[in-house]
């Protein structure tokens, strides 16, 4: 296996606040890694500090590095080039309100393309790369906040893809959603890493057993154990891990 | 913390804990209704098979529930599993003393009581030993006591080839016992599965403590374990 990124003795503060504490992971490509722990434990932080999006937090200094591909993505580096490599899909849903064709030309659009007939090509592929094509090819001109939350989420997935990144990160990614919309993104996650390296946060556990190749559990800013999730989810080494997957934690 | 999912836990571990003993009565019966050729004992065990079967479904019922209700990992997925796999040993285990119990209702009346058993006795208590130490390593959470039973299977083999030859020259020496001799060598390998089903248990408790399968070195021993 290769790795996509690896972080390397990182640091994290949030003023004087340490929020990540020499974390080390490795990342495959064309693997699912899920991160998990109890809310403020870092992940998402990590998770944010892969495209930089911590760069927008103010008082936000970071320690160590992350190689994607080989490359300090906090050395001299293009942040918007890097962020094209390494999309991002949140929690709720947030398409821009606008019709459901521009929210997926929207990334494509600003980093240069105009030609129709390639931009009709992006937003199909993507939107079929999302699962969704088929459920919205009929009325892409339509307000994207007119869509259901779930087809919200696959169309926010859409808009991530048609930048064609190399890297996926998902933030709970299904927290808002019913379970038949949670399935068909699962479904989907499952389908997707067949082209990108994917890393979701997530605090459905079931969620990460189903998907995820590798679980990272985090506690308090640390990584406490990072293992092929069928193996951390059966025999944790670590107690901690026990206690929080088993829901004695605390 | 979970503390009703902490209670049913306890529950289950009742209710393997209650399905042993019954085993080990049902065992005990056998053994008794078997050496004392005591047909109104051997009548009751069978009956007593039941209670077993009834116990089984119980606990199948409520690991069911929990794996549903409680999604379980870990430590928890382990017990819960573990246990689902070894009360179908120990319902097995059940099954087969109710066997023994019904070849001794088959004995005729008038069939010569002085039939040397021998080595049966042995065979008998070696697989009660088995039988009460698996369970006391499920219950004690003794990693230890489990694999010293997967080991004492030998000696319960060992016995049964020694009952097996003793069999044979009893038939070359009187034809006449023949049929019972036959029924005897049947109830020495019930006991040898007995001992078989023990050592799955004990491995499902290596299992549940451990999450290693085969975790007592004895691998391939029995044919229902492979693959496991």
């Amino acid at each position: 296996m290769t790795a996509k990124i690896n972080i390397k003795n990182v640091n994290l503060f949030y003023t004087q606040f340490q929020a990540l504490k020499k974390v080390n992971l490795d990342i495959e490509k064309n693997e699912i890694t899920a991160f998990i722990g109890p809310s403020g434990c870092g992940k998402s932080t990590l998770l944010k500090s892969l495209n930089r999006m911590n760069d927008l937090i103010e008082g936000c200094r970071i320690e160590g590095e992350i190689l994607l591909d080989g490359q300090n993505i906090y050395g001299k580096i293009d942040v918007n080039a890097l962020r094209k490599r390494v999309g991002m899909v949140f929690q709720k849903p947030n398409p821009f309100p606008m019709s459901i064709y521009e929210n997926v030309a929207y990334g494509p659009k600003t980093h240069g393309i105009r030609s129709k007939v390639k931009l009709d090509e992006i937003v199909e592929t993507s939107l079929k790369n999302a699962a969704i094509w088929d459920e919205l090819k009929d009325r892409l001109k339509k307000n994207a906040l007119s869509l259901s939350g779930g087809q919200q989420q696959r169309l926010c997935v859409a808009r991530a893809l048609a930048v064609e990144p190399e890297v996926l990160l998902m933030d709970e990614p299904t927290s808002a959603l019913d379970p038949i919309s949670t399935a068909k993104i699962e479904d989907l996650v499952l389908e997707l890493k067949k082209k990108y390296t994917i890393v979701i946060v997530t605090h459905n556990m079931q969620q990460a057993t189903r998907i995820s190749d590798k679980t990272a559990f985090f506690l308090l800013g640390e990584m406490i154990e990072f293992n092929e999730t069928e193996t951390l989810f059966s025999i944790p080494k670590d107690k901690r891990t026990e206690d929080y997957i088993t829901g004695r934690f605390g | 913390m979970r503390a009703r999912f902490e209670i049913q836990l306890e529950k289950l571990n009742q209710g393997v804990t209650e399905m042993g003993a019954l085993v080990e009565e049902a065992l005990e019966h056998a053994i008794d209704a078997l050496v004392h050729e005591n047909r109104e004992v051997a009548e009751k065990n069978i009956e007593f098979d039941r209670e077993i079967d009834q116990k089984m479904k119980e606990i199948e019922t409520l690991c069911l529930k929990l794996l549903l209700s409680q999604q379980p990992v870990a430590k928890d997925l382990r017990l819960i599993s573990a246990v689902l796999k070894m009360v179908s040993d120990l319902e097995r285990i059940g099954d087969q003393c109710a066997d023994i119990s019904e070849i001794v209702l088959t004995f005729p009346a008038d069939s010569e009581k002085g039939l040397e058993l021998k080595y049966i006795p042995l065979m008998a208590d070696a697989t009660r030993k088995m039988v009460t130490e698996s369970v006391d390593a499920f219950v004690k959470k003794d990693l230890e006591l489990a694999k010293a039973v997967c080991e004492y299977d030998d000696v319960v083999d060992d016995l049964f080839d020694s009952v097996r030859r003793n069999l044979i020259t009893a038939i070359r020496e009187n034809m006449e016992n023949g049929e019972k001799i036959i029924d005897i060598l049947m109830i020495a390998k019930y006991f040898e599965r007995i001992g078989d089903h023990a050592v799955n248990v004990a491995k499902w408790v290596i299992f549940s403590i451990t999450g290693e399968r085969n975790g007592c070195g004895y691998i391939g021993h029995d044919e229902d374990m492979k693959g496991k």
